[in-house]
């Protein structure tokens, strides 16, 4: 068992983990923060990306103990401070990007990595940066159509006749 | 998983040392061999993360050559490399997907030698050095088929040499689903000769098309590929493609490569 | 201006926000006090027999409670089927049993032999890994036509072969013969439909829980209908009768049809949770998930079109091998014959139609319903061989189409079913609208001048959803009724719970069924919550599934507010002082009717929970209502779809340029919430053209056992899509005028992308006639070679 000490949405938390303790399980099973979720096993669907020290990685394919001193945020992290929906969230609801709500976790914490690194993406772009997250509902229409909206970019024309 | 223990060095020497013990194993950014704890197809007793060794991270660029620390992510190379080795760059910065890129590495990368993999590709066709703890390897001498390279064990990859060419090109056609190379080809022009490094394609991992490299030294143009081919035998053949078709995309590709270095 | 309110509203959906924030509850996020861990020990061969196997070392590991094999299981019954299907010998389908853990032989990788049961995750699966045991491996069989053959090794030692059934549906054999023997021209087309797995992104989780005091279970599961797993569990499997089994499906996480099925390990976890007086919990790994979730599709078919002289469709006839893996999954006879045969027509008036269907035991996960099932494999063959015949006869693809097409209704088939309503005409004028057709040669030009095919692909498509009316499907051989159920609870203040046997997975039941109510009642949204997925709370409905939620459980809901209308204007009857015939609701008030008198909702709903002032001699007091609703027919969605697409002759690989969807869904609630459906079904449709595929090989190992062989469809693999659903014929038959809308993407989109391919093709001289999905770009390499 090694203890681990970081940052959790702002919060520190320290605790004693095994080796092979997965940075998903750490955040489901020790601190029941149960919103990012477990999609697959070999690193693809990215249901359980997370911000380390502001970059976007798979939760499921980093061990807890290399997080020692980390800043790490969750989607429970991801709302404003006093509650309410932050702009992508918001995003995601005004433009129905999701449907059953399993990815939706992940494609929240890579669309905002994304749009931290390129405020304005191109259709083609943000289509790019999601290569690592898998949606089964929505096929990525409305996904896409809220990133642009929430990097502010007029979404009204898109597949109209 | 098996149980295990993290173990996070800071220093090459010491993690040289703590991969002494029995059963340890080097962990860089962990995404393929943690999936593959997590099948259950490996059981260290150590890890040795990589992670916190500054020595071995990082990307500098002398005289026609750039070096990349070992424990460099993808994401870093894309970013540090855009000007001095664009090829390279845009290489690194479509493996995988960006989570991917931020955590894995270019030494854990070249370690594993998976015949998929893209930076095999860059490191061969640019004649690289792979620098470890202990020496220096040739990219011709180390790469020794699928998943084995001339690494010893307990060697940690330190830094990779590339020497700049006067122009490259990586194109990759994708497996339709790990997204990995169904067959990727790098061309690297240099003022004494063109080579090029093909992945994905072959049964011994990554290898050069020295056939097409005497043709393009000639003439550094697609058309000088017109009637070449790699033969279909030693193709890899799968769910996803037959070694003919492999062995098609490595033409093609090849040609699209020469065309985009321009 | 569009609505903000009731139906028709593109509301946003209210269960977003927990999705959002991470506060969603899915079976995994729920851990029971005391709680144990579940691993199985699944086969790794397609067959064999199992000689023995030798769990004391396991059981003397640290953590293990308890181990598990099918001895334990000896004398508790097996997963049921819930749909006897007879053959065209008037004799029932062959019915194998299906144990919980595999007892003397195992049938497919990943048939569960025994679980281990522990403290931790870790734990079990360490002694999973030490049990030692000895499977001898027997030859398998995977190709259906090889499963038939004279001789072939049997799946199930107990049958005389591995046909379970050879069914017909339609017109009579002289019909048939003379229709062919007329032909002017025949149009023959053999195809694979290819085998899919589902693939929600929450794989399956079960949860078992027992409560000693009073002997009742409690099953959290990934479940698409709770009443549905809590009978077939209860009463088939392990006698525990409904009142000592609450069956709960919380958050769930995407279902596609995989989540309908009774599985082993809900039996498994709520058993164990009774012999060991602990939870018991299993959570699916994704490569779990493809060996022990019901896959789908998996058809092949041989189908002949016959025309006259003037390209009349004059015959049809078809011919399909149907696979149902090594045992009978919960549905899975019903798809490739009722939600498959009756489909047949299409929309075209096609006079004589011979259905014939033959379904075949092999050593693979059982197949069953994946969304659209049986109606995409129907559209698949029927769309592909209208364009293969148009192509044969040097005719417009739609010209052709538009010929045959049904136009008067109700219109009935001759392969079992009546068309209520429909408008093929507009739903194809609607999408010719959309895809600028005159401009596809110049596009078509741009596309060449970068070295590229581009290739436009159209076809229709009819489902049959609302499933179902009981009576029919019960004389189909459906074991259960196929109504829903709703309770509409109004509270004293006048705040209303629906609770509906419906299950929303992603559909977005709680903003858009509150919708109805809303309209109804003339209140606001926010005064109504939905309730469903816990046995326990909600009434006895069938869950969701078959594009049914709201044409059936939708009913249901109204059928239960109007008893609770008529029952509160009664109540104002009586607070006006009025006859309760003259009272008006309007804008969620009561009124005189020519009057000024007036009484608000919440005085009624006040008066009914407080009867100080209250007809007590003539009504009970309370304002809560339950309503079933069985429908009295399918309803019938349909419309036209296009897609243009780019091959690469040098690679093979084919990109999607656009995609237009024209539908006719009938009346719509939540027109976003429509769209986001077609959406989700197109996506899954064009994964199943061009990339997904469910691989065995010869010996029945699965070769496409995790996303890096089995190809799901990502952003960059699609476009944006053009829908429309602005062609309306409402259903005749159903309160709302609602058909469904979940599965028309995924039933509609294949053709349209291979015969686009094909097209493509052509238009660089290439005369492929046909490629298998997924046209992946190894195969339309392949094709180009010749």
């Amino acid at each position: 068992m090694t203890k681990v000490t970081m940052t959790v949405n702002g919060k520190a938390v320290s605790k004693e983990v095994s080796g092979n303790t997965l940075m998903t399980e750490f955040l489901r099973d020790e601190l029941r923060l149960t919103g990012t979720h477990v999609g697959c096993d070999t690193s693809q669907c990215g249901a359980c990306v997370i911000h380390v020290d502001g970059k976007s990685v798979k939760a499921c394919t980093m061990f807890a103990a290399e997080a020692q001193g980390a800043a790490v945020t969750t989607i429970e992290g991801m709302a404003n401070a006093d509650g309410s929906l932050s702009v992508i969230q918001q995003a995601f609801q005004d433009h129905h990007g999701l449907q059953c709500g399993f990815c939706t976790p992940g494609m929240v914490m890579t669309a905002a990595t994304l749009l931290k690194e390129n405020p304005t993406p191109s259709e083609h772009e943000i289509r790019d940066y999601l290569e690592g997250n898998i949606c089964r509902c929505t096929g990525y229409h409305n996904i896409v159509k809220a990133i642009m909206a929430a990097s502010g970019q007029d979404v009204s024309g898109i597949a109209a006749e | 998983m098996y149980s295990f223990e993290i173990e996070s060095p800071t220093s090459v020497a010491d993690a040289v040392a703590a991969l002494g013990q029995e059963e340890a194993q080097a962990l860089g950014g962990g995404q393929t061999l943690i999936p593959s704890l997590k099948a259950r197809l490996a059981s260290p007793a150590v890890l040795v993360s990589l992670k916190n060794i500054d020595e071995i991270k990082g990307v500098s660029s002398d005289g026609g050559t750039v070096t990349i620390g070992g424990g460099t992510t993808h994401a870093t190379v894309a970013e540090e490399v855009a000007d001095s080795y664009p090829a390279l760059s845009a290489l690194a910065g479509n493996i995988g997907d960006p989570a991917v890129r931020n955590r894995g590495t270019i030494g854990g990368s070249l370690a594993n030698n998976d015949p998929s993999a893209c930076y095999p590709a860059a490191a061969l066709a640019s004649g690289a050095t792979i620098v470890t703890n202990t020496r220096e390897i040739a990219a011709d001498d180390y790469f020794q088929g699928m998943f084995t390279t001339a690494l010893e064990e307990g060697e940690i990859i330190t830094s990779v040499r590339l020497p700049v060419p006067e122009k490259a090109a990586y194109v990759k056609f994708e497996q339709p689903a790990s997204r990995f190379a169904l067959v990727g080809v790098f061309v690297a022009k240099f003022a004494d000769g063109v080579r090029v490094a093909v992945t994905g394609a072959s049964e011994e991992g990554v290898f050069r098309w020295t056939e097409a490299e005497e043709a393009l030294s000639g003439n550094f143009s697609a058309d000088a590929l017109s009637g070449l081919s790699v033969p279909a035998d030693g193709m890899i053949g799968d769910l996803h493609g037959s070694g003919e078709y492999r062995a098609h995309l490595v033409a093609v590709l090849t040609k699209r490569a020469v065309a985009a270095a321009g | 201006m569009p609505k903000d309110h009731g139906i028709g509203a593109a509301q946003k959906r209210r269960e977003d926000v927990r999705f959002l924030t991470g506060a969603g509850r899915y079976t995994d996020d729920i851990s029971a006090y005391g709680q144990t861990y579940c691993v199985f020990l699944r086969s790794d061969v397609a067959h064999g027999t199992i000689n023995s196997i030798d769990t004391s070392d396991a059981e003397a590991m640290p953590g293990v409670v308890r181990i598990f094999t099918g001895k334990d299981f000896e004398g508790i019954g097996g997963l049921p089927c819930g749909w006897q299907v007879t053959d065209k010998h008037g004799e029932p389908m062959k019915e194998p049993g299906h144990p919980v853990l595999a007892q003397g032989k195992v049938r497919h990788v990943g048939d569960p032999f025994a679980a281990v049961v522990a403290d931790s995750l870790e734990e079990a699966r360490n002694a999973a890994e030490a049990i030692v045991y000895d499977i001898e491996e027997l030859p398998a069989v995977v190709d259906m036509k090889a499963a038939l053959a004279e001789g072939a090794t049997k799946v199930h030692d107990d049958l005389s072969d591995n046909l379970c059934y050879d069914w017909h549906l339609g017109s009579d054999q002289a019909a048939i013969d003379e229709a062919f023997a007329n032909a002017a021209h025949v149009t023959t087309l053999e195809l694979i439909n290819n085998r899919l797995v589902a693939n929600p992104m929450e794989p399956r989780v079960a949860l078992g829980e027992y409560n000693r005091a009073n002997d009742e279970s409690t099953l959290y599961t990934t479940s698409q209908n709770p009443h549905v797993i809590r009978l077939l569990m209860g009463a088939f499997v392990l006698g525990i009768p409904e009142h000592k089994l609450r069956v709960v499906a919380p958050d769930v996480g995407g279902g596609f049809g995989t989540k309908i099925f009774h599985y082993a390990e809900e039996a498994f976890v709520t058993f164990a949770s009774r012999q060991i007086n602990r939870p018991v919990k299993w959570t699916s790994t994704r490569s779990e998930a493809f060996m022990s979730d019901a896959h789908g599709r998996d058809h092949v078919t041989k189908i002949e079109l016959a025309l006259d002289a003037d390209n009349n469709f004059i015959g049809l006839r078809t011919d399909t091998l149907a696979n149902m893996g090594a045992y009978l999954s919960t549905f899975s006879s019903s798809v490739p014959t009722w939600l498959h045969g009756t489909l047949m027509a299409g929309n075209y008036k096609t006079p004589a139609i011979q259905v014939n269907v033959r379904a075949v035991f092999t050593n693979t996960v059982p197949v069953d319903a994946y969304r659209g099932a049986g109606r995409p494999e129907a559209t698949f063959q029927l769309e592909r061989l209208v364009d293969k015949a148009a192509r044969e006869l040097g005719v417009d693809p739609i010209a052709l189409r538009r010929q045959n097409f049904i136009e008067s209704f109700p219109y009935a088939t001759p392969v079992a079913v009546e068309y209520d309503t429909g408008d093929y005409v507009a739903t194809m004028d609607k999408l010719e609208e959309m895809i600028d057709r005159p401009g596809f040669e110049a596009r078509r030009k741009e596309s060449e001048a970068k070295g590229k095919l581009r290739g436009l692909g159209i076809n229709c498509y009819i489902e049959a959803c609302g499933i179902a009316p009981s009576n029919l499907v019960g004389q189909l051989g459906a074991r259960a009724g196929l109504y829903d159920a709703a309770t509409v609870r109004v509270n004293a203040t006048g705040s209303i719970s629906v609770m509906v046997g419906a299950h929303s997975h992603g559909q977005g039941h709680e903003t858009a069924f509150p919708q109805v109510v809303a309209e109804m009642l003339g209140i606001d949204e926010s005064m109504i919550d939905i309730v469903h997925g816990d046995s326990s709370k909600i009434p006895f409905g069938m869950g969701t599934y078959g594009s049914r939620s709201l044409a059936v459980c939708g009913s249901a809901m109204v059928r239960a507010t109007e008893k609770i209308i008529n029952k509160a204007k009664k109540i104002a009857g009586h607070l006006l002082e009025a006859s309760d015939a003259d009272i008006e609701l309007k804008d969620g008030k009561f009124t005189v009717a020519g009057t000024d008198k007036s009484v608000a909702w919440g005085d009624v709903t006040l008066a009914a929970y407080v009867p100080h002032n209250y007809p007590l001699e003539d009504i009970e007091p309370g304002l809560e209502e339950t309503a079933f609703y069985d429908p009295s027919n399918f309803t019938y969605p349909s419309g036209a779809y296009a897609c243009e697409v780019e091959v690469d002759p040098e690679t093979g690989r084919v990109t999607i340029e656009s995609f237009a969807a024209a539908d006719d869904f009938g009346n719509v609630v939540n027109p976003m919430i429509v769209e986001g459906q077609v959406h989700g079904g197109i996506g899954q449709g064009i994964g199943q053209a061009l990339l997904e595929s469910c691989i065995y090989d010869e010996n029945g190992q699965l070769l496409s056992a995790s996303y890096m062989d089995y190809a799901m469809p990502r952003a960059e693999d699609v476009p944006f899509y053009k829908v429309d659903h602005s062609c309306v014929t409402p259903c005749t038959h159903n309160p709302l005028g609602v058909k469904g809308c979940g599965e028309a993407g995924a039933i509609g989109s294949p053709p349209a992308v291979v015969n686009a391919v094909i097209d493509a093709l052509a238009s660089g001289g290439f005369n492929v006639e046909h490629i298998d999905m997924p046209v992946s770009p190894h195969r339309v390499w392949k094709a180009m070679q010749g």
